[in-house]
C-alpha cells in the first residue's frame, strides 16, 4: 500500500509522542544522570564518571559479580523456557479441535493464564507447590520425592520454569494456531493426493507457514522472560540464596532495597541496551516479514 | 486445518495442566483456614464464604480493587485516545522520522519495568502525583500507548483508503470524519486495543506498587498483607487471588478471536 507523504501527520502523532516522552525520556535522563554519580544519602551526589560501568562489567567486583551472575541465570532461564514452550506450543496448536464450540472453549481456557495478574500467578504456584497445603507439593512428597522449593535450588528452578510454562505456553500456542489457520485447505488436499506422510505435511506445509508467528513468539517470549520479575519474586523471592535472582530482581534489590542509585542506574542502562538490541532485531525481522507478506494478501 | 494423532488427549492433558492450579486456588478460597492447614482435601468439605465476605466488607481490602480499577480505567482511556490519531497517521501517511518513531514506541513496550521503577518514583514524587491513581496510569502508558498504537494501526490499515477520500469529497472535516466514520468502522479494533490496555495494566505489579503507598494502593500490594504474626491467612489470599482473575475471565469470551493478535502487538 502506498502512503502519501504528509508532514502534518506529525500533529496526529504528537499526543503519543508527548505522553511516551514524558514517561520514557524524562526518567531515562534521570537514570543517565544517576549512573555517573555516587550518593552518600542526604541528597549529596559526587561525580563518578564511568566508574559504575567499569565495575558492572568486571566480575571480580561485588556489583559486577552480582550483575553477571544474574544475567547468566536469566539467559539460561530464557533458553530453557524457549526450549520447552516453543515445541509444546506447536504441539498444542496442532492439537486444537477442528471446529465447533470446542474451538472457542479451548481458546478461552488457553488464554486464561495470560490474563491473570502476575503476582497472582506467583501466588497460585506458591500455594500449589507447597508440600503442606499445595496439591503439587503434597503429591510429589507423597510419592517419595523430596520436593521443597523454599530450601532446594533445583526445586526452586523447576517450580519457576514450570510456572512460566504454565503461564506463557498458551501464547505460543495461540500464535501458532493463528498461523495454522491461514493455510488454505487446498494445500492439504494436494498433500493427500501426493500421499505425503503426517510428518511431511508438518515439515513442508505447516512449519513454513508458521515461520513468521514463531519468530514473533520466540522474540516476545525471550523479551518477557528476560524482564521477568513479579512471578519468581512472589514464589521464591530470588532464593534460596540467590539461585533464582534474575536481572530485574537484582536491579530492584539494588535500586529500591539498598537505594544505591548510581549502581542501579548503571545496571539499568546496560540492561536497557541489551533489550534495545534484541528489540531492534525483533523490529527488523517483523517489518521484513510484513513486507514479504503484503503482496500476497493485499491491504489487509 | 489438519491436526495430529492423539490430539484430544494432548489437548485434554494440557488444559488440565492449565486448570489444575487455578482450581486449587478456587478450592482453597472456599475452605476455612483450619481445613487448609490440617487436612488435604480435594474439594472444600465445609465450604465457607468467610474470606469473600471479609474482602467485600473490609475497606482496606475492597478499596484495593477500586484503586486498581481506577488507574486501569484512566490508563485505558488515555492510551486509546492518544493512540487513535497516531495509528491513523502511521497507517495513512509517510512523514519525517515515522519509522524511527514506530521503533522507539516498540522499544518502550519492551523496556523492563524494573528500570523505570526508581526514576518514576522520583518523577511522580517531584510533581506531586505520588500515591494517586494518575501516577500509575501515566506510568503504565509507557507500555500501553505503544501497544495501542500498534494494534490500532493494524485495524486502521484494514479500512480502505477510498472511504477517507469519499468522506473528504463529501465535505467532512477531518475531526468529523474521524469521529463519525473512522471510529465506528474500527470499533471492534478499539475494543480489542482497550481490552489489552486494560489487561496489561491490570496484571502489572512492580510499577503500581512502587508508585503508591496508602491512598492508591493496588489490590496486588494489599495481597501481601495476608502475611501476619499469626502466620499466613491462606484462605483470604486465595479468595483475593480468585477475585483478580474475574475481570479477565469475564471479557475474554468477547475477544477470543483476537487474543493472538493482541499479544503479537497487532502484527498478525
Amino acid at each position: 500500500m502506498d502512503k502519501t507523504v504528509n508532514q502534518k501527520a506529525w500533529f496526529l502523532v504528537l499526543p503519543v509522542f508527548l505522553v511516551v516522552a514524558f514517561s520514557a525520556v524524562l526518567p531515562l535522563m534521570t537514570v543517565v544522570n544517576y549512573s555517573m554519580q555516587d550518593t552518600f544519602g542526604n541528597n549529596q551526589f559526587f561525580w563518578n564518571g564511568v566508574g559504575w560501568f567499569k565495575e558492572l562489567l568486571d566480575p571480580s567486583t561485588d556489583l559486577g559479580g552480582r550483575f553477571l551472575a544474574s544475567l547468566g541465570r536469566n539467559l539460561f532461564f530464557s533458553l530453557v523456557i524457549l526450549a520447552i514452550e516453543v515445541p509444546l506450543g506447536i504441539v498444542v496448536a496442532l492439537s486444537m479441535p477442528r471446529d465447533g464450540w470446542t474451538v472457542a472453549a479451548c481458546l478461552v481456557t488457553l488464554a486464561l493464564p495470560l490474563l491473570i495478574p502476575w503476582n497472582v500467578v506467583g501466588t497460585i504456584w506458591q500455594i500449589f507447590g507447597r508440600p503442606d497445603i499445595g496439591l503439587l507439593g503434597y503429591v510429589l512428597n507423597h510419592i517419595g520425592l523430596d520436593y521443597n522449593y523454599v530450601s532446594n535450588d533445583i526445586d526452586a528452578w523447576v517450580t519457576v520454569i514450570v510456572m512460566d510454562v504454565w503461564h506463557w505456553t498458551s501464547l505460543v500456542a495461540l500464535l501458532c494456531y493463528a498461523g495454522l489457520k491461514s493455510i488454505p485447505e487446498a494445500y492439504y488436499q494436494a498433500a493427500q493426493i501426493d500421499g505425503a506422510s503426517r510428518w511431511a505435511v508438518f515439515k513442508a506445509i505447516q512449519l513454513p507457514k508458521m515461520n513468521r508467528v514463531l519468530l514473533i513468539a520466540v522474540l516476545l517470549r525471550f523479551m518477557d522472560s528476560f524482564m521477568i520479575y513479579t512471578e519468581p519474586f512472589v514464589v521464591t523471592g530470588g532464593g534460596p540464596g540467590n539461585s533464582t535472582t534474575f536481572v530485574s530482581i537484582e536491579l530492584v534489590k539494588i535500586a529500591l532495597g539498598q537505594f544505591d542509585l548510581g549502581k542501579a542506574a548503571a545496571l539499568s542502562l546496560v540492561y536497557n541496551l541489551i533489550i534495545l538490541i534484541v528489540c531492534w532485531i525483533f523490529y527488523t525481522v517483523m517489518t521484513n516479514a510484513g513486507n514479504e507478506r503484503k503482496p500476497q494478501e493485499g491491504a489487509a | 486445518m489438519h491436526s495430529i494423532p492423539g490430539r484430544r488427549l494432548i489437548m485434554g492433558l494440557f488444559l488440565i495442566f492449565l486448570l489444575l492450579p487455578i482450581y486449587w486456588l478456587v478450592n482453597m478460597s472456599f475452605k476455612t483456614n483450619g481445613e487448609i492447614i490440617s487436612t488435604m482435601t480435594l474439594w472444600p468439605h465445609a465450604p465457607t464464604l468467610q474470606h469473600y465476605r471479609r474482602i467485600f466488607t473490609d475497606e482496606s481490602w475492597y478499596s484495593g480493587y477500586i484503586n486498581s480499577l481506577e488507574y486501569v480505567v484512566i490508563n485505558t482511556i488515555i492510551s486509546i485516545s492518544v493512540a487513535l490519531p497516531a495509528a491513523y497517521a502511521f497507517s495513512r501517511y509517510r512523514f519525517l522520522g515515522d519509522k524511527h518513531l514506530f521503533f522507539w514506541l516498540l522499544s518502550n513496550r519492551m523496556a523492563p519495568a524494573a528500570v523505570y521503577a526508581l526514576p518514576f518514583f522520583n518523577l511522580y514524587s517531584a510533581i506531586g502525583l505520588f500515591d494517586t491513581p494518575w501516577a500509575v496510569a501515566l506510568a503504565h502508558c509507557i507500555f500501553n500507548v505503544p501497544l495501542a498504537v500498534w494494534i490500532l494501526e493494524g485495524f486502521v490499515s484494514g479500512v480502505p483508503r477510498e472511504i477517507d477520500e469519499t468522506a473528504f469529497l463529501d465535505g467532512y472535516s477531518f475531526p468529523r470524519f474521524f469521529i463519525r466514520i473512522l471510529v465506528p468502522l474500527i470499533a471492534s479494533g478499539i475494543g480489542v486495543a482497550a481490552f489489552f490496555c486494560f489487561m496489561f495494566s491490570w496484571v502489572e505489579l512492580l510499577l503500581a506498587r512502587t508508585l503508591t503507598s496508602v491512598n492508591a494502593k493496588p489490590i496486588a500490594a494489599v495481597m501481601t498483607r495476608t502475611v501476619s504474626a499469626a502466620g499466613m491467612d491462606w484462605g483470604l489470599l486465595a479468595a483475593a487471588g480468585v477475585l483478580t482473575i474475574i475481570p479477565g475471565a469475564l471479557v475474554i469470551w468477547f475477544v477470543r478471536n483476537y487474543i493472538a493478535r493482541g499479544f503479537a502487538l497487532g502484527r498478525l
